[in-house]
């Protein structure tokens, strides 16, 4: 299968051209946000206050990293399952998120929310740490550094590879 | 009575934390080598190359096969005839945790209230059982757990006419419901007959075994390659992105029950199957 290069920010145009199946190879920036890192962003929100990461043609990686060993700029580095983040979803991407990357199906809310504002998510292969760590070059925690594993941390990322699992359409791998 | 220092089980808990989450299975990556020769689907083939060319690297770069480096469950066989001298038992695990953690640059998943959450920074507590055995030695087995398959486990009290069948339907609903959460190909691990609290332990103790070795018991074992036939039939596959490969084995362990009952506990474990055993 030939994969796709696919560079962030995502566009409308390239979010689009994306089909369920598709392989992608992902260049740029990405962040990692997971369970505690979603709450505390609704929080935020509820409480009207700035978001520490500006989400307009961004992609969440549902990840907390291992520690990075000396020398490497982080530790394994593979997806967690999404389901968790499913009631968090649809408010990120009325925020403009463009892109999720995780493992495992998702709600139909959240795909429904998915079609309405052209949104794709990508599986990531789960318990692949060792071999997606290499794909980073570099990472900085951006906010919620006391969340240890859990804080928003920003990866640059080089040929990241996923499957295309829900495109925007609303096709999706996880029903057959 | 022989004397045995805690330092040695602390020792033995830092060492198996790293290697276990460092070195992936050997009978898990033979699995894997044949599931490509079996899985027609291009995605179920590459996530597979992708799972065996993690495990190399993961070795090669000494880094945790996955992020997910687990709770720490630890199991301690305590011979009768040994003295643990030097500290205490407890705090002696959990030291061992907590060296093994930051040395081998392990990911920190434990909260400190399950409710409040708050990291505790060293992912201690380790989940300990303890087991009082004939003999003179101590086995120092940890198995860290991840918790997208530890989320997918299922206790279910059937009723003690349901027999096979109602076993074999409650594990399919159940594999089924996890799909593709818990990083398919899974090891099953089955807990049949006790109790409530008997049953649930079984089915993580059942999952200590090599991969694939079967029950000693006729029943079980024709039950355990039935499931595992009908798992792999369902479809879900790799990733739970399609595919021949849902299950890579099914285990059960099993213990006698009450008249009223037949409790069946299922705790699935993805295809990071981790435990290592260290005999003091």
């Amino acid at each position: 299968m030939a994969a796709i290069e696919v560079t962030t920010p995502l566009t409308d145009s390239m979010v689009g051209k994306l089909k369920a199946g598709d392989s992608v190879l992902i260049t740029g920036i990405i962040y990692t946000a997971r369970d505690a890192a979603h709450k505390r962003l609704m929080d935020s929100l509820s409480k009207g206050e700035k978001l520490p990461v500006e989400l307009k043609g961004q992609i969440f990686y549902y990840a907390g990293p291992a520690p990075a060993p000396p020398g490497k700029p982080i530790g394994s580095v593979g997806p967690t399952t999404s389901y968790r983040m499913d009631s968090f979803a649809p408010k990120t991407m009325e925020l403009g998120l463009k892109g999720m990357i995780g493992k495992g199906p998702r709600s139909k809310e959240v795909v429904d929310a998915m079609k309405k504002h052209g949104v794709v998510y990508f599986a990531a292969v789960g318990g692949a740490g060792a071999l997606l760590a290499k794909c980073v070059k570099k990472a900085r925690v951006v906010a919620y550094d006391d969340l240890g594993a859990e804080a928003i941390t920003e990866l640059t990322v080089e040929k990241f590879p996923a499957i295309v699992a829900i495109d925007c359409k609303g096709n999706d791998l996880y029903q057959r | 009575m022989r004397e045995i220092d805690v330092g040695e089980i602390t020792r033995a808990v830092r060492d198996l934390c790293i290697e276990t989450n460092i070195i992936a299975d050997e009978e898990v990556l033979k699995a894997f080598r044949c599931a490509l020769k079996s899985e027609t689907s291009p995605v179920a083939k590459e996530v597979i190359k992708t799972l065996l060319e993690n495990a190399r690297i993961a070795k090669e770069e000494n880094m945790p096969i996955c992020q997910d480096t687990g709770m720490a469950i630890v199991f301690l066989d305590i011979g009768q005839d040994v003295h643990i001298i030097g500290g205490d038992l407890e705090s002696a695990v959990n030291e061992g945790v907590r060296q093994g953690y930051k040395d081998g640059y392990l990911r920190k998943s434990v909260v400190k209230h399950p409710v409040a959450r708050g990291n505790t920074g060293d992912n201690t507590p380790a989940v300990i059982h303890t087991r009082i055995v004939a003999g003179d030695k101590v086995k120092v087995t940890v198995a860290p757990k991840g918790f997208g398959s530890e989320n997918m486990s299922f206790v279910k009290m059937l009723k003690p006419t349901e027999g096979y069948k109602g076993i074999k339907d409650f594990v399919l609903e159940s594999v089924k419901k996890a799909g593709g959460n818990p990083c398919p190909p899974i090891v099953v691990g089955m807990g049949v007959g006790g109790t409530f609290e008997k049953a649930a332990l079984m089915a993580k103790e059942s999952l200590l075994r090599p991969l694939g070795e079967s029950s000693k018991k006729e029943d079980f074992a024709k039950l355990e390659r039935e499931l595992l036939d009908e798992i792999n039939q369902t479809g879900i596959g790799p990733q739970g992105l399609g595919g021949r490969t849902t299950a890579l084995a099914v285990h059960i362990n099993d213990y006698p029950t009450h008249i009223a009952g037949m409790p069946v506990a299922v705790n699935i474990c993805c295809h990071a199957y981790r435990h290592g055993v260290r005999v003091i």
